[in-house]
């Protein structure tokens, strides 16, 4: 008895380990990334200037990065403990980002203090 | 890599299952063999090398008081006396992307035990990645003919050569080490060394098809850091 709930067990983590989806999940992040792709091509050959270009920018590279994240490498079917392990640390990159623009504009404005009467 | 828990308890999902994973002896990661463990934690290192190169690059473009040479006349491409921005990039962007496609299905089919599909499938993403590599080349080929430089170029800022070679080039020359293990993988798929679990001839692991998996985490990261350099390098 405990040896064949044993059995079915390992049988039951193997088919999660293996990752086994359907096709279409596939192709269909495969279609969206073309799509995401090209709109973030029209960004560049639209006009747009500014906060609104930069904001498009953001938000179709996170939606490209998060669906080759999550379908491709299968991130989606994983377990939450592996999950937080890979996502959660690089957000000390986004404080060291922000760290790094605050800093940047501060030396901007130094030189162009030196720069300009 | 079968996990079974002494008392031959199920595994719980969700946050409960997180708690449960990380406060249990031994082994923090359930249901994740350790070569995908060590994969994911390598991408999360180069994660973290390529940040601080995006971060390095965000921080001169923002010091600058030169101005930063614009990227959709830079990157340009005269087709047919037509002047069109960026076409280079958005090639081989697509040309990443469909590399990217073929190896999820290489990974898909690898499983399904197709070892016919899954080694074209693997040669098709070596071919597009080594597409990529070569737009590359011509790519900085160009932009060194017209006087980019590590320490300057014709257009304005000079730090503008130093951090594309720097970024762009680091990222081919993963895409070049991923295409070289793809040929790899391509052979020993077609040969059936992960079906009968041969001896690698370099570390002397034995075959499974979870190496195409995580050939293939590989592979997808790369694609990842691209969606980052394009968005960062090229259009913003």
């Amino acid at each position: 008895m405990a040896h064949q709930q044993v059995h079915q067990r390992k049988g039951h983590v193997q088919n999660r380990d293996s990752q086994h989806h359907p096709l279409s999940a596939y192709l269909w992040v495969w279609f969206a990334l073309f799509v995401l792709s090209v709109l973030s091509y029209l960004v560049d050959y639209s006009n747009l200037e500014g906060y609104p270009k930069w904001g498009l920018i953001t938000l179709l590279m996170l939606l490209k990065a998060g669906l080759i994240m999550a379908f491709f490498m299968h991130m989606a079917w994983e377990r939450l403990a592996i999950i937080c392990a890979v996502l959660i640390p690089p957000g000390a990159l986004l404080f060291f980002m922000l760290l790094m623009a605050i800093e940047g504009q501060y030396v901007l404005t130094t030189r162009l203090q030196n720069v300009l009467p | 890599m079968a996990y079974s828990a002494p008392s031959g308890a199920p595994l719980e999902p969700g946050l409960r299952g997180m708690v449960d994973d990380f406060s249990s002896d031994q082994r923090a990661f359930k249901d994740v063999s350790w070569g995908k463990v060590m994969m994911w934690a390598f991408i999360l290192s180069d994660i973290f090398i390529f940040a601080c190169f995006l971060i390095g690059y965000m921080q001169v473009r923002i010091t600058s008081t030169a101005p930063w040479p614009i990227g959709s006349e830079v990157f340009a491409l005269e087709v047919a006396g037509a002047h069109i921005p960026l076409l280079l990039i958005a090639i081989m962007t697509f040309v990443l992307i469909s590399s990217s496609g073929t190896m999820a299905l290489a990974v898909k089919y690898g499983y399904e035990r197709n070892r016919r599909v899954t080694a074209l499938l693997l040669l098709a993403t070596a071919l597009l990645g080594g597409t990529f590599v070569g737009m590359q080349v011509f790519e900085w080929s160009k932009l060194i003919e017209e006087g980019v430089r590590p320490w300057g170029n014709p257009w304005g800022a000079a730090q503008f050569g130093a951090t594309f070679f720097l970024i762009t080039g680091f990222h081919g020359t993963h895409v070049s080490i991923g295409v070289l293990c793809l040929f790899i993988m391509a052979v020993k798929v077609a040969r059936g060394s992960l079906e009968t679990g041969s001896p690698g001839f370099l570390t002397g692991r034995r075959g499974r098809y979870e190496m195409v998996e995580l050939l293939g985490l590989y592979w997808h990261f790369v694609d990842l850091v691209w969606v980052f350099i394009f968005a960062f390098f090229y259009l913003w």
